[in-house]
């Protein structure tokens, strides 16, 4: 698994865990994370050929540089201590748990991760988790959530629950989602984990995914849920850096390199002094320049 | 004896059928001593007869060749007629020379094998019952498969002497003049038609549709045509158009074709005045219209597009993109009916689509060409004519002949289901892996090593992975694991040609 402080994660990708056919290629796509669903996508009497058929895939198929992600059964069923044992053997980099409601629930699973891990004789906290927030009750609690645990690398929004529990239906416009949107982004970033948007389903309104993934974007989350992998390019051209952008943080990088050159402390760029968040986000910009293609073996932007 | 792609010919079948061991793909340039029909000589005006059954009893024999052409696809009524007529009649021994059998002449073929009505046949492919049929020893004599522009060049040297042709056609006059673009039942380009139109010793035409004397655009023309029947429906106007027509939506095939998109665009070809063959099916759909937003980004127009069309290839024509169309044949009715209306469209014969042994083809004038495997090899040989049970079940069409374009590209999923497309060996070899350039899969692209230019031309391009062969087979394995070999008797039931007439490969009575 890669560092999950620098990860990138526009696209997580959910397949179906009943499905061979797509569990086999899920890989294909360039999601940025792949996430086996084995709760809402498989219907009861297939949760054990589910689980067993992504164990499998996930010991013998090789998905590259994604992240891989399961989503597990809710703690309030009988699925999820197989659920997670299984998962936790397979070597699985990140488990998601839906529906959760307090920092109970992922300590919880923090808990029954790491009995797995020792059971199984996998490093100890080598296994991450995220958690998928369903509910009012998960969005009030969105901050404790999120710093339940240093496994923690995530939270998504998912948006079909929580407007049924608000006693309303999604909005083209997406203003039933405003508060529930930034309470989970401000959480994830007060913690310093990943902040993952809900999906958008309609595969015939692509005006509409672009509206929605821009806006998120412009929110600051690090991606989103994806349905369908025709989705990823798109997610994957809003997240692309534009090349004034790359320009602009290639300078700070060749600052940063200076001052180490020099032996200075201070950056300092155009005789200002260059300040961290300035940095970070010459960093984020130029791992999104290189994810999307743009730069060549040297770094310079690439004409498109 | 083994032929140069590996393949064990037995010595006794090259000696009887007087095969030559396939070598190359180079043809060369020899002189080529072409034959010519007979002609039973008329005024024209006692051409028209009133039944099949009258026909069938005043030119076929024991004995005699006689053909079809397939351009009505699994609509067509006019094989099943004539050739329930001939079993009738008793007729015995035929050699059965189509262009190539569809699934809608299978059960008829079956029992005219089985009456001793036919005893050979020659065709581009067959698929379903029939092919289990001569897989499983139904066919006493090996079945010859051949590429579309082969069957043309085996015409013109007389390997195939057909006596009688019959040609269901949407239209005619009274005196045979007829062409495949007006009608219930049309089909556009009657191009595999019109070699047996010009080298068959009797013609045939049967049509729904006598139009007044002279009918115009004539294809096929009153001077090669010996007997116009009328029937009362030629072809299932709904069943004659094949393959999708519509775009996909399968993320595994857009990936695929956006990949195949990406290997054009970034090769030496893909510059104004190129030109290209894309087939049919969802995915060659695909490609065409990630290729139409290249050519707009690039400002590159193609001088001419080749082989099966489709409406979206008709598209580009009317579009600008495109300055002509060579149709051999039209897969949907947009095609066909553009081709009616378009003169930038040109129906051609499978002749000047793809003979060998020609004073220059279109084939050897394309660029690029995208064609499918069933299966490809590290050697990458590539089979479109048995299954992964050994039985038959594919046509050669024009792979063979497209395949000597300058780019090759062979599009094909990695796997498919439990089945690995990239495998060790094929099973049947039909197109030789010397004339193939480039595998496009869903996990990554492998490039002939003879291509080096192709190899630096492609090995950098952003989410296009390139691996060698070996690797994508091993992946394949990887997934499915290995299968069983799979055991077939020593009996030959068919052989391929190369398109040169050379043995490539024979294929065996699978064991049960």
């Amino acid at each position: 698994m890669a560092d999950t402080e620098e990860r990138l994660r526009r696209t997580m990708m959910f397949v179906p865990g009943n499905n061979p056919a797509m569990v086999k290629d899920a890989g294909i796509y360039g999601a940025d994370s792949i996430m086996f669903d084995l709760e809402d996508a498989v219907s009861m009497t297939e949760k054990d050929a589910a689980r067993i058929l992504v164990y499998e895939a996930l010991k013998s198929q090789n998905y590259g540089e994604a992240e891989l992600v399961v989503r597990v059964n809710g703690q309030d069923t009988p699925y999820y201590p197989n659920d997670v044992k299984a998962m936790v053997k397979a070597g699985i980099d990140v488990i998601r748990l839906p529906k959760v409601e307090s920092a109970e629930m992922i300590q919880m699973l923090v808990k029954d991760v790491e009995a797995s891990e020792k059971e199984v004789g996998r490093e100890v906290g080598s296994t991450h988790v995220m958690a998928a927030i369903e509910s009012a009750k998960g969005v009030i609690n969105a901050a404790e959530i999120a710093a339940a645990s240093d496994r923690m690398i995530g939270v998504a929004l998912s948006a079909e629950d929580y407007t049924t529990d608000m006693k309303t239906h999604r909005y083209p416009d997406g203003a039933e989602l405003e508060f529930a949107r930034n309470m989970v982004l401000h959480a994830a970033r007060a913690a310093g984990i990943a902040a993952f948007d809900t999906v958008f389903t309609n595969m015939d309104d692509t005006e509409g995914f672009y509206r929605e993934t821009r806006y998120i974007h412009q929110l600051g989350f690090d991606g989103k849920s994806l349905v369908n992998p025709r989705q990823i390019p798109m997610v994957n051209e809003v997240y692309q850096p534009t090349e004034k952008e790359i320009e602009n943080a290639k300078n700070v990088i060749n600052a940063i390199q200076e001052a180490k050159l020099k032996g200075s402390g201070v950056i300092s760029m155009n005789g200002q002094m260059v300040d961290r968040p300035v940095v970070l986000r010459a960093q984020r910009v130029m791992m999104l320049a290189k994810a999307s293609n743009l730069l060549d073996e040297e770094g310079n932007y690439l004409e498109k | 004896m083994k032929n140069s792609v590996n393949r064990e010919l037995p010595e006794e079948l090259l000696k009887r059928l007087s095969y030559e061991a396939f070598e190359t793909t180079e043809i060369g340039h020899p002189s080529i001593q072409r034959v010519a029909p007979t002609v039973h000589v008329s005024t024209g005006d006692d051409k028209v007869v009133d039944s099949i059954k009258e026909v069938v009893k005043n030119t076929v024999k024991d004995g005699m060749t006689i053909s079809f052409h397939h351009h009505f696809r699994n609509g067509d009524f006019v094989f099943n007629a004539v050739m329930r007529e001939i079993i009738d009649q008793g007729i015995k021994d035929l050699t059965l020379a189509p262009s190539s059998l569809t699934n809608v002449m299978n059960d008829m073929v079956i029992e005219a094998i089985k009456a001793g009505t036919v005893t050979n046949i020659t065709s581009s492919g067959m698929r379903g019952s029939l092919g289990d049929f001569v897989s499983h020893g139904g066919l006493e004599n090996p079945v010859i498969f051949r590429s579309h522009g082969n069957r043309a060049r085996a015409i013109e040297h007389g390997d195939i002497k057909i006596d009688v042709a019959f040609l269901g056609v949407p239209n005619a006059d009274r005196l045979g003049n007829a062409n495949g673009m007006e009608g219930d039942a049309v089909f556009g380009s009657l191009g595999y038609a019109l070699m047996d139109a010009q080298y068959a010793n009797t013609v045939v035409l049967l049509t729904d549709n006598i139009k007044p004397y002279p009918n115009t655009p004539a294809s096929i023309r009153q001077t090669q045509v010996d007997y116009v029947v009328k029937v009362d429906k030629v072809g299932d106007p709904e069943k004659i158009g094949s393959g999708a027509t519509r775009f996909t939506k399968d993320p595994k095939e857009l990936k695929i074709a956006s990949t195949v998109n990406d290997v054009i665009v970034n090769s030496p070809y893909f510059k104004d005045g190129f030109s290209f063959q894309t087939g049919s099916g969802g995915a060659a759909l695909a490609v065409t219209r990630y290729l139409r937003q290249a050519m707009i980004d690039n400002q590159i127009h193609a001088s001419f597009a080749l082989g099966g069309i489709t409406k979206p290839t008709t598209d580009l024509l009317n579009e600008g993109l495109i300055d002509r169309v060579m149709d051999v044949q039209d897969f949907d009715k947009g095609a066909a009916e553009s081709m009616h209306t378009n003169g930038k469209q040109q129906e051609i014969d499978a002749s000047w689509y793809a003979d060998p042994d020609n004073k220059g083809a279109m084939v050897d004038q394309l660029d690029v060409v995208i064609l499918s495997a069933l299966e490809i090899d590290t050697k990458f040989n590539v089979n479109v004519m048995s299954g992964s049970d050994g039985v038959i079940r594919g046509a050669i069409g024009g792979h063979q002949d497209a395949a000597t374009a300058k780019l090759t590209i062979i599009s094909a999923p990695l796997v498919r289901g439990r089945i690995a497309t990239v495998v060790p060996d094929v099973t049947t070899v039909v197109t030789p892996g010397e004339s193939v350039d480039v595998l496009v899969t869903e996990y990554g692209i492998a490039i002939n090593p003879n291509r080096k230019d192709l190899i630096s031309a492609l090995s950098s391009l952003p989410g296009v992975p390139v691996y060698s062969i070996e690797e994508l087979q091993k992946m394949a394995q990887d997934k499915v694991g290995e299968p069983k070999p799979l055991e077939f008797t020593d009996r030959t039931v068919a052989l391929i040609e190369y398109r040169d007439g050379t043995l490539i490969d024979t294929i065996r009575e699978v064991k049960d």
